[in-house]
């Protein structure tokens, strides 16, 4: 009995094969409810190359990079206060995080949009004067808007980022006789950076979709760039789906770049 | 003048004191080891004297300066960081955790202080550290990285590191309690031929054997005092204190 040789009968798993002609048939039904759709397919390809879709990608492209890096920098700053031993710039830094990341974006856009209204001039006196209505552009206050609120985000995400490397570390550094400033960059930041930067990339992909609200002020973004195109040929889905196409676009290669990034810094 | 000498050093954390009043001097070129049981307050005295922790009452002077302090006109004036930072160079110190910088290798561990802090050529910088890892027997391991070295090496390593500042004093605070019992003995060597080299070091350790063939001074702490102290042969094989010979029959 011991020498016979005995077959391997494999465990069928016959619910997959089941639930994978389910999930085939979905799609295909989806598919062809698309190819059925009212929807002029042939027009989308040109609104994506429409010039008014690429200067609205263009706007798209600068807002976010300009909101997401004036977040980091001022994120790491509010990051530094919160550690700080300094009692006032530790509750400075937590009331403008409760502050900046309790509101809604679009609110805060909306506010820095209106400023004019209870402000008529930024001023500080006998240095200077502007008047809002001329500083307070779409831009700046989709900037503002979108930039204050990430910096909250990324005070915390530095935060947790610094707090992650051990003691010893800042200890090691001191013994050699490294100042607090070298410390935290030659030792601490790059350390922090394997925790910081995976919710980065993850809130710059959220701070790219994060544009299409400065649609509401009228800022000549995707969303607003669509609307233009569709307000004269009232082909809406179509240039809907055209701006959609250059979201995609945009959300891979960046989620390729947070790739090549948490290699970059990733444990040795 | 003794290279260091500490007057009534205090230290308390809340409510505990750690430190009640140690009084101790380290000529130059002597090899002090400190014992004494768990919570005595050697580790903490340690990093008293490179102002890792500030001291509540006492002083401590590392070849005549008051660490963390500026003595002018009859006052010591507290130093802010940057400053200790720069009287730090001169002291080495190894953890007992090594405290390795992960992300760099080990001839960049050793590198990074006489690059960084002192601001010289990377080029001759690079072949001192070089040299200095071949001390400590780890040529060979140049560009490994600290996961990749084992507890023993990456201590090495980090003795190595402490060198590459050419310290006037190196403080080494239980160099081998994390480590394997069987790599506590390459770490030990290193540490012995340093102190055969002349440099002067204050020794944290629960290695009776290592105290007793290399230290010139022994001292017994018990609850932040110093108990007795003395030469490896009178404190360790004929200890006066009934707390010291309690302490040696257990570890011995």
């Amino acid at each position: 009995m011991a020498s016979e040789e005995l077959v391997v009968v494999p465990l069928r798993h016959p619910w997959r094969w089941v639930s994978g002609a389910v999930i085939l048939l979905v799609i295909a039904a989806l598919g062809w409810a698309m190819a059925e759709a009212q929807i002029q397919w042939e027009d989308v390809p040109g609104f994506f190359t429409h010039p008014v879709m690429l200067e609205g990608l263009l706007n798209t492209i600068v807002l976010a990079l300009a909101a997401q890096g004036g977040a980091i920098v001022l994120g790491v700053v509010i990051a530094l206060m919160r550690l700080s031993a300094n009692p006032v710039a530790r509750w400075f830094a937590v009331g403008y995080i409760w502050l900046f990341r309790g509101l809604p974006v679009l609110l805060q856009i909306l506010i820095w949009f209106n400023l004019a209204l209870i402000f008529k001039n930024i001023s500080i006196p006998m240095l200077f004067s502007v008047p809002t209505n001329v500083v307070m552009t779409a831009f700046v206050a989709a900037l503002l808007g979108l930039g204050l609120n990430e910096s909250a985000y990324m005070a915390e995400i530095v935060r947790a980022g610094l707090s992650s490397v051990d003691e010893g570390q800042t200890e090691a550094a001191k013994s050699i006789g490294m100042t607090p400033l070298t410390t935290l960059r030659r030792v601490v930041l790059p350390q922090a950076m394997r925790v910081i930067i995976p919710p980065t990339g993850n809130n710059f992909i959220n701070m790219i979709k994060g544009t299409s609200m400065a649609s509401v002020i009228a800022f000549l973004e995707l969303i607003h760039a669509a609307n233009n195109i569709s307000s004269r040929n009232l082909e809406i889905m179509e240039t809907l789906f055209a701006a959609a196409a250059w979201y995609l676009v945009m959300v891979s290669l960046a989620s390729i770049g947070q790739h090549y990034l948490e290699r970059a810094y990733g444990p040795r | 003048m003794a290279l260091v000498e500490a007057v009534g050093v205090r230290k308390s954390f809340g409510h505990t004191e750690v430190l009640r009043g140690i009084d101790l001097e380290v000529e130059r070129g002597e090899v002090v080891c400190l014992l004494g049981p768990s919570g005595a307050g050697k580790s903490t005295f340690l990093r008293c004297v490179n102002h890792l922790e500030t001291i509540d009452a006492g002083r401590i002077w590392v070849d005549g300066v008051p660490v963390g302090f500026r003595a002018s006109g009859g006052k010591l004036y507290e130093l802010r960081e940057k400053d200790v930072a720069a009287q730090r160079r001169d002291v080495g110190m190894v953890f007992q955790r090594f405290n390795l910088f992960p992300h760099r290798t080990a001839l960049e561990n050793i590198m990074e202080g006489p690059v960084q802090v002192l601001g010289r050529g990377r080029a001759e910088v690079r072949a001192e550290a070089s040299e200095l890892l071949e001390r400590v027997g780890l040529a060979e391991k140049a560009g490994a990285y600290p996961a990749q070295l084992s507890g023993g090496q990456q201590q090495r390593v980090a003795i190595a590191r402490a060198l590459a500042m050419k310290p006037k004093l190196m403080l080494f605070d239980e160099p081998t309690s994390a480590l394997d019992p069987e790599l506590v003995g390459e770490v030990l060597d290193v540490m012995t031929s340093l102190a055969r080299d002349g440099m002067t070091m204050i020794v944290v350790t629960h290695e009776i054997g290592f105290a007793r063939s290399v230290a010139d001074r022994v001292v017994f702490l018990v609850d932040g005092a110093v108990v007795e102290t003395g030469t490896p042969a009178d404190v360790l094989d004929n200890p006066q204190q009934p707390r010291t010979q309690q302490f040696l029959a257990k570890v011995l």
